[in-house]
């Protein structure tokens, strides 16, 4: 489960690299699954519960790591508002500022919780506005395999990396290759072909993929061949597997759980517009979040987010 | 102490006069009145130990050992600064020497030295960390959750409030709720210690127990050094306008004649340490180093266009 293989990556970093710690909020106690068995395993000054002080102890971790510690930290998208200066005015901008100076080897654990009645304090998907920010690595992984490779790769890439982890992918399923080597590694920047297709391009971010899927399913039946393509990082983008596809499909539509305005989805777009516009034969359909607050009644929080049955009417406008 | 007090002021003294000219652009923030307390309180570490600073930061590198030519430099913008030219006045850093880096988002290097501290404890080392931070930042969250952070764990670092008494125009007496800023420390269960921040002496012993103190593990502690800063907020692009409401000429001149180089210059003739023509040696040595250190900065080239992007990460990322 994705979970797990979260948590087999950080045991596994932690075990090859003493300067590789974890902290944040109940992490001993492991409430959301995965940091569970690292204090038994690592202890008291590998395995840090801190206050309820996220702008405090994210600076921490980020003075720790210009001094050769790498931290990975454990926090909700909806608390990283009031770390937003410390991740902003420190992490993402003293490497540049310091004019390469400083190495910053911090890992941030993104945990996105959406579409649970949680409302608009508890459904963050902010990855767009780090993607805006220069200087930090986004990273959104879909499936288990990817959860575990990307880890790792974070705590071992020296500039700060945040995974934004899709809540609602926690207990999907999926095989993880047996790593005895402990090599699992993806490297940052490369997409994932999901599903092969000829009709349409569909570009899933992180659980937008699960119903990508889905969607290509229930159009195969109508005799619609759709191409699913995860590209499992957005900062760097791998923005060749994306112009690839297009250049054979014409047609793209992406799928993005953030907010519509300044989304991924219209990162995507606008590169495919930009450098791949002359392949293209209908316009491009972006099935990202409504540009409002996340209401709490489930009356209303179902109209937000991408679906399945969204996907389908986007990709078959693309081929009216 | 004293020759490292007169370069900053020397340093300072010709930034005002380079900015004038139009060699140096953007604002400037001045140290000079307040040299006693970076000097005092930096002569009483190692130089293995950490400091990070502020948005009227010049002062702190030099009175870590910081090269000049390189802080000179790098506030002309050019390519032999301490960061390339890519930071500017605010954000001088020296990771070689233990200089952090300064932060123009007051208190916001306040948790990163906190975390250089963590370090300290995580490791098992020996090394510390010292923050330099004004009374206006003391108000900040960011540097309560620090406090709060370091007292916990124990963390070797020493608080330096740098009491200048005016947040740009506002006096510390109408933002702070106690009579000092020292006060707060025990609200943390740290020692806060008041000391005259004009007598370079007084900061060094008071950072000498404080270093003890961090050494052995027993914890940080908050010092208030409370001094004056002669010239107004900023010089040059954000320049506060001159609001001489905010406080009278008369004030201005009380704390000149209590100026902290004539403190100490005073107190080492007295005791027969130096005599005034030995004062006047030191004086033109380093009137020297700082015209070389202006020539250095106006020899150096300019970044050129292709050296935009980097150090924004460890390997380039393209950006569409």
């Amino acid at each position: 489960m994705y979970v797990e293989a979260l948590n087999e990556a950080i045991f596994e970093e932690m075990k090859r690299d003493d300067a590789v710690y974890y902290m944040g909020e109940d992490v001993r106690a492991s409430i959301y699954g995965a940091s569970k068995g690292l204090f038994e395993a690592y202890g008291e000054n590998r395995v840090l519960d801190t206050p309820l002080s996220e702008n405090g102890f994210i600076g921490a971790a980020v003075g720790s790591s210009l001094v050769g510690m790498r931290p990975i930290v454990e926090t909700l998208t909806s608390f990283m508002w009031v770390a937003m200066d410390q991740l902003i005015s420190q992490l993402a901008k003293m490497k540049y500022m310091f004019g390469g100076q400083a190495s910053l080897p911090v890992t941030i654990r993104a945990v996105m919780y959406y579409n649970g009645a949680a409302a608009a304090h508890h459904s963050d998907r902010s990855y767009p506005m780090f993607m805006n920010m220069p200087g930090i690595k986004v990273i959104v992984p879909t499936f288990p395999e990817d959860a575990k490779g990307l880890m790792k790769t974070a705590v071992r890439d020296n500039d700060p990396c945040i995974i934004f982890e899709d809540g609602n992918l926690g207990g999907i399923k999926g095989d993880v290759p047996d790593n005895k080597d402990n090599e699992l590694l993806i490297p940052f920047g490369k997409g994932k072909l999901l599903r092969e297709g000829t009709d349409c391009t569909v570009v899933g971010i992180a659980g937008g993929n699960i119903h990508a899927l889905n969607a290509a399913e229930t159009l195969e039946k109508d005799g619609i061949s759709v191409e699913v393509i995860d590209p499992r990082t957005l900062v760097p983008l791998d923005k060749e597997i994306i112009l690839n596809s297009v250049e054979k499909t014409g047609r793209l539509v992406v799928v993005d759980p953030a907010h519509k305005v300044c989304s991924a989805a219209s990162e995507i777009i606008s590169i495919v517009s930009e450098q791949g516009f002359w392949n293209l034969q209908a316009p491009p359909a972006k099935v990202a979040a409504e540009q409002v607050h996340i209401p709490f009644t489930q009356a209303l929080e179902p109209l937000i987010f991408p679906t399945e049955e969204k996907i389908i009417n986007a990709v078959k406008g693309t081929l009216e | 102490m004293l020759a490292r007090m007169i370069r900053i002021r020397l340093f300072e003294s010709a930034l005002i006069e380079c900015q004038k000219s139009g060699e140096i652009v953007g604002s400037l923030h001045t140290y000079i009145g307040e040299e006693a307390v970076a000097v005092g309180s930096c002569v009483a570490l190692n130089d293995d130990d950490y400091i990070a600073g502020n948005h009227r930061s010049h002062g702190h590198p030099i009175a870590k050992g910081g090269d000049i030519n390189k802080a000179m430099a790098e506030i002309f913008g050019k390519r032999d600064g301490y960061c390339k030219g890519k930071g500017g006045s605010m954000h001088l850093a020296d990771f070689s020497i233990g200089i952090l880096g300064e932060s123009g988002i007051v208190a916001s290097s306040v948790p990163v030295a906190t975390g250089a501290a963590l370090a300290a404890k995580l490791k098992n080392e020996d090394f510390i960390s010292l923050v330099y931070f004004g009374d206006g930042a003391s108000n900040q969250g960011a540097c309560h959750e620090s406090m709060n952070l370091a007292a916990l764990w124990k963390l070797p670092v020493i608080f330096v409030c740098e009491n200048n008494q005016f947040a740009v125009t506002t006096s510390y007496k109408d933002s702070v709720s106690v009579d000092h800023i020292s006060d707060r420390a025990s609200a943390y269960g740290m020692p806060g210690v008041l000391v005259d921040g004009q007598d370079a002496l007084a900061m060094y012993e008071a950072t000498t127990v404080a270093v003890e103190r961090a050494r052995s593990g027993e914890g940080p502690t908050l010092i208030e050094g409370l001094t004056y800063r002669y010239e107004d907020h900023s010089l040059g692009l954000a320049s506060v306008r001159r609001d001489q409401s905010y406080r009278s000429d008369e004030e201005v001149e009380k704390w000149r004649k209590r100026d902290p180089i004539e403190v100490l210059k005073s107190n080492m003739i007295k005791q027969e340490i130096i005599t005034q023509k030995e004062f006047d040696q030191i004086e033109e040595k380093e009137k020297i180093s700082v015209e070389k250190a202006v020539d250095f900065a106006r020899k150096s080239p300019f970044p050129a266009p292709e050296e935009l992007y980097d150090d924004l990460f460890t390997d380039p990322i393209e950006f569409a």
